[in-house]
């Protein structure tokens, strides 16, 4: 209890500083506009509707991406689980993964699929989707073998014990992989707005910054933070039921 | 004085008389596994009869293929030759009536105690107020009424291998088999387990077959003792108990008890010298 009240002070504190900061001209307006005049901002944005459909279209493109990935992960998981050599030859690139940085294939997508969402959501999946591969056969590993054992003992045929035995046994590593999904989508999305887009969160903050419009930029950069916070604390809040579960 | 003479009450049977009335039967069973560059004969020629509601335990040193001879007779492996039988049928997949503990923790995670104990019957379509029934006698039987509701996360390695034994009291089974249910306890949980493994043969009347590296936990518990060889294991000795049906853990403290012992440790130690001389310990 005592780590996470140290936490919150220490957020707070740095909160507070940058409102001192900001409100005493020690950081110029031109710079950063102090955190409760973000909050203005952000409240006065989302009444007026003026980035509606901006914060709609992100939004819809960061779900897209989402569960593209993680039905393409966990299905590519299962079959190149199925498949051991397939698996030895691809385990290298899935380790190595990570170190490409996806951002560079931006020109084939928009060849690909020009501006605009397409291409986004392709950078996002792109980006997502190895992490639930990975996820998926680290849970597929990791299912004890007296598990399956026990559903022979119930005489459960395959598609049974997929379903009752094998799914719920790795639940839990198939959550990591949804969580880091979910995490790769929100910048895959955002980020790719900021080159590859006329529309969204990222466009608009971009757009903002180009006009020296810091209201609008931090207001917006806000939201994506809040945003963040608010979906992955609800993220975390089932990872830890069903880490708890997760026993031995 | 030897450990023979020393357990004079110990009957050896060598061979095996057929029992009057044989709930499960193995004829000429082996079982060869197909390694890369060689085969490897891990059990074999094996014949065994189990008197119906016997307790029998298998001792063998590491390696002999006890838990092979187990799947076997679960119908979890065939026999690459000779025949498996339970009462009176060829084994061909798990039979009907016949449950199994493993050694490893089997209770799903995902699920409290009582959906633990009452998944098998859910999958065999059961009669929910019957399931209910079932579940109720089997978790208050193994002593797990006030953990009804907790996820095996919560319960140490004993409670959880008794929601395991728990989960196969209530199919009912006519032959159990255990393979080292209690090898990963600590020894004082043991000797209890044993007391309940011993309290649940006596209720349910089954047979019970158990696979096990304790020569105590075998002594203590068992109507008969099948002691196998290293690889490729064969039994090698049969030995009687003696005790009455109605018996617990306190046996152990009786002369007999060491008799029994003895004369398992006499065989179980030849073997035993061969693995350790030949290195593969």
């Amino acid at each position: 209890m005592s780590e996470k009240w140290l936490r919150i002070t220490i957020v707070t504190a740095m909160i507070a500083l940058v409102e001192l900061l900001c409100q005493t001209g020690v950081i110029p307006r031109m710079v950063m506009i102090a955190p409760s005049q973000m909050v203005v901002e952000l409240a006065h944005i989302l009444v007026s509707g003026q980035f509606s459909a901006d914060i709609a279209t992100t939004f819809t493109n960061i779900a897209i991406s989402t569960v593209l990935s993680i039905l393409l992960g966990f299905v590519a998981g299962l079959i190149i689980y199925s498949l051991p050599s397939l698996r030895d030859a691809l385990e290298p690139l899935l380790a190595s993964y990570y170190a490409v940085p996806t951002f560079v294939f931006y020109p084939v997508f928009i060849t690909l699929f020009g501006v605009g969402s397409a291409s986004i959501i392709a950078i996002a999946v792109l980006l997502a989707v190895v992490s639930m591969v990975t996820a998926t056969l680290n849970g597929l590993d990791r299912i004890p073998r007296v598990l399956r054992k026990t559903g022979q003992i119930y005489r459960m045929s395959r598609v049974k014990t997929a379903l009752l035995i094998e799914l719920p046994a790795t639940l839990p590593y198939l959550f990591t992989g949804v969580k880091l999904s979910v995490a790769y989508a929100f910048i895959g999305v955002i980020a790719s707005e900021f080159i590859l887009s006329g529309a969204g969160i990222g466009y608009a903050i971009a757009y903002a910054y180009n006009l020296f419009e810091n209201g609008h930029m931090y207001a917006l950069i806000l939201l994506v933070l809040v945003t963040v916070t608010i979906v992955n604390t609800f993220l975390n809040m089932i990872d830890r039921r069903l880490q708890a579960r997760r026993q031995r | 004085m030897s450990a023979a003479a020393a357990g004079a009450k110990v009957v050896t049977l060598m061979p095996q008389p057929a029992p009057v009335e044989a709930h499960a039967t193995l004829r000429g069973v082996t079982r060869v596994f197909q390694l890369p560059k060689s085969t490897l004969h891990a059990l074999g020629p094996i014949d065994l009869d189990l008197a119906k509601g016997e307790f029998f335990s298998v001792v063998g040193p590491s390696g002999c293929g006890k838990s092979t001879l187990l799947d076997i007779l679960a119908g979890l492996s065939p026999p690459q030759s000779g025949t498996a039988h339970f009462e009176g049928k060829p084994v061909a997949g798990v039979p009907d009536g016949v449950g199994v503990v493993f050694q490893e923790d089997a209770s799903f995670p995902w699920l409290n105690v009582r959906d633990n104990v009452a998944f098998g019957l859910r999958r065999a379509g059961v009669d929910p107020a019957e399931i209910t029934r079932r579940v109720d006698y089997a978790v208050g039987f193994m002593g797990l009424k006030d953990f009804a509701t907790s996820f095996p996360a919560q319960l140490s390695g004993g409670m959880r291998q008794r929601v395991c034994i728990a989960r196969t009291l209530v199919l009912q089974p006519r032959l159990i088999l255990l393979d080292e249910p209690f090898g990963a306890l600590d020894q004082q949980t043991r000797l209890l387990m044993g007391d309940e493994l011993l309290r649940l043969w006596r209720e349910t009347s089954a047979t019970v077959l158990l696979i096990t590296h304790a020569l105590d936990e075998a002594a203590m518990l068992s109507d008969r003792v099948g002691v196998m060889s290293t690889r490729p294991g064969t039994f090698i000795d049969f030995v009687e108990t003696g005790w009455e049906r109605d018996r617990d853990s306190r046996v152990v403290s009786t002369p007999h008890f060491g008799d029994i012992t003895a004369r398992l440790w006499e065989k179980l130690r030849v073997e035993a010298m061969k693995i350790m001389s030949s290195g593969k310990v």
